[in-house]
């Protein structure tokens, strides 16, 4: 279980401070499946770096299962088991994406296990196990192979950056069918994703909207997907992508 | 010949030439300036040059999937030596030949070792060169290292090339020059690493000289604590033919790196390209690693290694 009391996160800009993220708090059961949205410089992104530990808050508490994990690092929390997929997956010359899987796994996984976690976010493991993971691979794929990353580590809270971002619109009906199977495989584990995509805000069990840095609206799916539909925070997927 | 090595040359064979023991195949181990042990096969002779600066490696025409090792190692402080090895590789040949050069100097004077290879690769041979070099001991003698490697490649001739320097040695002159007669390709593949306040200067001149004629020369390294390295690639098209070279680096702590990739183009029909590019870990791969459980330590070790694999 996550749980963020009284959050916030101010940057100084010309000496002058910024709220990024306002006085926020949430919790976050485990077994369940959350969905930021929210128009875009809400603090959606901010929030999710938050939770891994890559910026640290300006005020307030975060917590893994009542464990206060404000002041640990993003390797500490890591370990405790928050896993992070990027909006923009990193690019490494020379790292194989089989090195990236057995890093992500913490041990030295078969080249058949890393090929599981493969073919679960729909690639095809014998193309891609020896494949570096730089420019030669595509946006799509990289997409997938981060969402794999996390998958390996077998997280207690994954989070998920817009998965959408910068992905063509063949794969992105594919990535909605990993998400519907782990919502489907969910254990003791919980997920957030952040995304304005209908498709995955109709999958959530919970929606949260975030705006201005503060959460506006927060509930079951039936009672704030309706409220959304036409907005910037749920579009479908021909339309973002267009 | 039985081989004698003590257990500080072992070593050193173990990191050049991942030998555990005596190869298969042609060989000549080379230790402290002294023959140590030699392996000639019915397709591979090896001889010693009459003035006794090196040796002379004949591969005769035709011979497939034959291994050659030259490893030489030096354990002595205050040792230098010259070393010319040729290799004659014959027509219509496939071997792979495995070169490295290691030192351990406890001592508090300079052991260097400074080897001039030259190749001449026959008609339609191909050939995989394999150069590992490494320093080793904590004396305050330095470890030198300064190869010389001279190509020669005849019509239709195909040569790799995987050199790599990751640690130990102190300063390094490396010039490596290639001439490329017609439909002859070559392939570099330089990785080097340098750190504490060592030197290493790695210059390429590859000449391309024959119609269909092609080249890849891409160095890949990374320059730590307070080294520096040089990095200077020629690549000249005197033909219709095609080169690509690129220098590809990493800079850590207060390492400094000089990349200077330069073409030549004296043909019309000469199609040469150059990268070249330095810069720190980006601070996003290393959050990545951390993310998945690493320490910022080890992130940057698995990032270093992945580049210099």
């Amino acid at each position: 279980m996550l749980e963020l009391r009284n959050v916030s996160f101010e940057v100084n800009e010309s000496n002058r401070n910024i709220d990024i993220i306002h006085d926020l708090s949430l919790t976050v059961d485990n077994r369940k499946f959350v969905v930021i949205t929210g128009p875009n410089g809400g603090g959606k992104s901010t929030l999710a770096r938050l939770i891994a530990g890559i910026e640290k808050p300006t005020g307030g508490q975060v917590l893994l299962d009542g464990v206060d994990i404000t002041d640990k690092s993003i390797t500490e929390r890591a370990k405790m088991g928050i896993g992070y997929a990027f909006q923009q997956p990193v690019r490494f010359k020379g790292l194989q994406v089989l090195d990236l899987l057995r890093i992500a796994a913490g041990k030295r996984i078969s080249v058949s296990e890393a090929c599981n976690y493969l073919s679960e976010v729909g690639l095809c493991a014998r193309d891609y196990i020896k494949r570096e993971v730089n420019a030669s691979l595509s946006g799509g794929e990289l997409k997938r192979i981060e969402i794999a990353t996390v998958l390996a580590r077998g997280t207690k809270l994954s989070l998920f950056d817009e998965p959408e971002a910068g992905i063509d619109l063949w794969s992105f009906q594919n990535l909605i069918r990993i998400f519907e199977k782990m919502r489907e495989d969910i254990q003791d584990s919980s997920i957030i994703i952040i995304s304005h995509q209908e498709r995955i805000l109709n999958i959530a069990d919970e929606i949260v909207v975030l705006a201005n840095g503060k959460i506006e609206k927060q509930g079951s799916r039936d009672e704030i997907y309706p409220t959304l539909i036409g907005t910037d925070s749920a579009v479908d997927a021909c339309q973002k992508l267009l | 010949m039985k081989i004698q090595l003590d257990e500080i040359q072992k070593r050193l064979i173990e990191e050049i030439a991942d030998l555990h023991e005596v190869p298969e195949g042609a060989y000549n181990f080379r230790a402290n300036g002294q023959l140590a042990g030699r392996n000639t096969t019915a397709n591979i002779d090896i001889i010693s040059k009459e003035d006794g600066s090196g040796i002379d490696i004949r591969i005769k025409p035709g011979t497939k999937n034959e291994s050659v090792h030259i490893p030489v190692v030096l354990s002595a402080s205050g040792l230098k030596e010259v070393v010319y090895n040729d290799f004659y590789i014959g027509e219509d040949s496939d071997v792979v030949i495995v070169a490295g050069c290691g030192i351990d100097n406890c001592g508090n004077q300079d052991a260097e070792h400074d080897g001039v290879h030259r190749f001449f690769v026959g008609k339609n041979a191909k050939a995989k060169y394999v150069e590992k070099h490494y320093g080793s001991g904590d004396g305050a003698g330095k470890r030198i290292l300064n190869p010389v490697t001279e190509v020669y490649m005849e019509e239709g001739s195909s040569m790799e090339m995987e050199m790599v320097q990751i640690k130990g040695v102190d300063s390094t002159e490396r010039i490596t020059k290639a001439e490329l007669k017609k439909d002859a390709r070559l392939v570099v593949r330089e990785r080097l690493m340098t750190h504490g306040s060592q030197n290493a200067l790695s210059v390429y001149k590859v000449e391309l000289n024959g119609e269909g004629s092609t080249a890849d020369v891409v160095s890949r390294s990374v320059a730590r604590d307070t080294s520096h390295q040089k990095f200077d690639a020629c690549v000249i098209g005197n033909a219709p033919c095609s080169g690509h070279t690129e220098c590809d680096s990493i800079i850590m702590d207060q390492g400094r790196i000089l990349a200077v990739p330069s073409l030549e183009a004296n043909n019309v029909d000469a199609m040469l390209v150059h990268e070249a590019a330095i810069g720190k870990i980006a601070g996003e791969q290393i959050i990545k690693l951390m993310t998945l459980g690493l320490t910022e330590q080890e992130a940057e070790e698995q990032i270093i290694n992945g580049f210099l694999k």
